[in-house]
């Protein structure tokens, strides 16, 4: 399969890029990890005039913390950095816990975080991961950078808020005010596939007190969905069996899972719930082992 | 090099975009003149006419296309050849000497890692990366390094072996 003709760039620097982006036309489109863009031109579902590959721009490829413990994540940052960092066990439990999920090895090495985000696909892992701690996308333009949360940032399936002459540069997690606990879930057929039903839980602790709490689900409605009240019913109380089983609830209840090849609505709604339970009484667990 | 492409008749020869591209493959260098919407995989097979990367499902999902470009893993039916400008490939056709096979090749000869063979040299490439990474991996590892690449034949069980079987061969060289 060959996509269809279009003409390449590979800029060496920001401005040179959206300032081809900005002269390039109706249709053009950023090329990162291209592990989602490629497919789709093959498939002709995209059709660019033009594809701006950014691989050749330095210092987007990092992750790093902020002293203040704010994690960013360059628009270069693969899949495979994330799942081999040293960074992320400690702090991110979440992201620690999707970054082996993601595709698979190979695909890791090459695929990105933030064109994962901007791909918005409902299937995205990391759109629910990012989404359940409250993460933002930053984007620049020609006249600047501005950050967009990312429950503002993913319009719907495949589409996101970046204006035609922006690039997304970088992902941006806000720090933990008290102890991070939760992770990520996902059941698929084998690796690679996209996911069944995917659910991230990020909580955060004051005490014993959770002060924050983030539920969001993947592969179960036309968009990442993030189950606000299921994250609701968490905060302000410690964790107890009592309102784990309101939040798993809850959670299934903002699913819009369909029945499809992958499995039923209601069997992907109960996984929902199982999956919510499953975080959080593992969360639990280690809270009382660190105690 | 040529490639011949199809003519869609409703552009001049000379408004098609092309990219003159240098890289280095199995350590020639070389210099190609390609479209931009040629895949990696086009390039190596028809291209430099190495036909040992073989194109299974042409989805990124089964890896029988997997080279090394500058020692990375990638699916080279998911990436544009215009992106190994500078770079360098590694196809299966570089994994033996003149005179040797290369340990992942013998161990996958020792332990029947190989049936129909169309997914062999993804699988290699992919160990390459592996080992280069990791020389002593469990079985786990390799289990957990090769859940990319699809094999229809053999059920897996030697494609590991073989590989441990490379790891043990190449930290007693």
């Amino acid at each position: 399969m060959y996509p269809s003709r279009f003409r390449y760039e590979a800029p060496h620097s920001l401005d040179e890029a959206i300032s081809l982006l900005r002269n390039g036309g109706d249709y053009a489109k950023v090329l990162a990890g291209g592990q989602s863009l490629v497919p789709l031109m093959k498939l002709r579902f995209a059709s660019p005039e033009l594809v701006v590959d950014i691989n050749n721009i330095p210092g987007l490829a990092y992750h790093r913390a902020d002293p203040d413990g704010t994690l960013r994540i360059g628009a270069l940052c693969r899949h495979a950095d994330l799942e081999r960092s040293d960074l992320l066990p400690g702090t991110q439990p979440t992201m620690a816990a999707a970054a082996p999920l993601i595709a698979d090895p190979i695909v890791r090495n090459r695929g990105t975080l933030v064109g994962s985000l901007c791909h918005a696909d409902p299937q995205g892992d990391w759109a629910s991961v990012v989404l359940s701690l409250g993460g933002s996308v930053v984007a620049q333009g020609p006249a600047g950078r501005r950050t967009i949360p990312l429950a503002n940032f993913v319009l719907g399936p495949f589409e996101n808020a970046l204006a035609p002459d922006e690039i997304a540069v970088e992902a941006v997690i806000p720090a933990a005010k008290g102890a991070r606990a939760g992770g990520y879930l996902k059941l698929e057929r084998r690796v690679g596939d996209f996911a069944t039903v995917g659910v991230a839980v990020s909580i955060e602790t004051s005490g014993e007190v959770v002060t924050r709490a983030g539920i969001a689900l993947t592969g179960v409605g036309g968009a990442t969905i993030a189950a606000t009240d299921a994250a609701q019913a968490l905060v302000g109380k410690p964790l107890s069996a009592d309102s784990i089983g309101q939040a798993a609830e809850l959670a299934a209840a903002a699913a819009q899972p369909r029945t499809d090849h992958r499995g039923s609505a209601e069997y992907k709604r109960h996984m929902v719930a199982t999956f919510v339970e499953r975080i959080l009484s593992r969360a639990d667990h280690a809270a009382e082992r660190a105690a | 090099m040529t490639i011949v492409y199809e003519d869609r008749g409703d552009e001049a020869a000379s408004a098609v975009p092309m990219r003159r591209i240098r890289f280095t493959i199995n350590g020639e260098k070389k210099i190609a003149e390609v479209e931009p919407r040629l895949l990696l995989s086009h390039l190596i097979r028809r291209g430099v006419g190495l036909t040992g990367t073989h194109m299974g499902c042409d989805t990124t999902n089964c890896g029988a296309c997997t080279v090394l470009v500058d020692g990375q893993a990638v699916k080279s039916c998911t990436m544009l050849a215009v992106q190994v400008d500078g770079r360098s490939v590694e196809t299966v056709e570089g994994l033996a000497s003149a005179s040797e096979l290369h340990p992942l090749q013998e161990g996958f000869k020792q332990e029947h890692g190989l049936q129909c063979g169309f997914c062999t040299p993804g699988m290699m490439m992919a160990a390459k990366a592996l080992l280069a990474r990791n020389p002593d991996p469990t079985e786990e590892d390799v289990r957990w390094a090769l859940s990319g690449n699809l094999c229809r034949c053999t059920g897996y069980q030697n494609i590991v072996k073989s590989v441990l079987w490379a790891a043990a061969k190449l930290r007693s060289e």
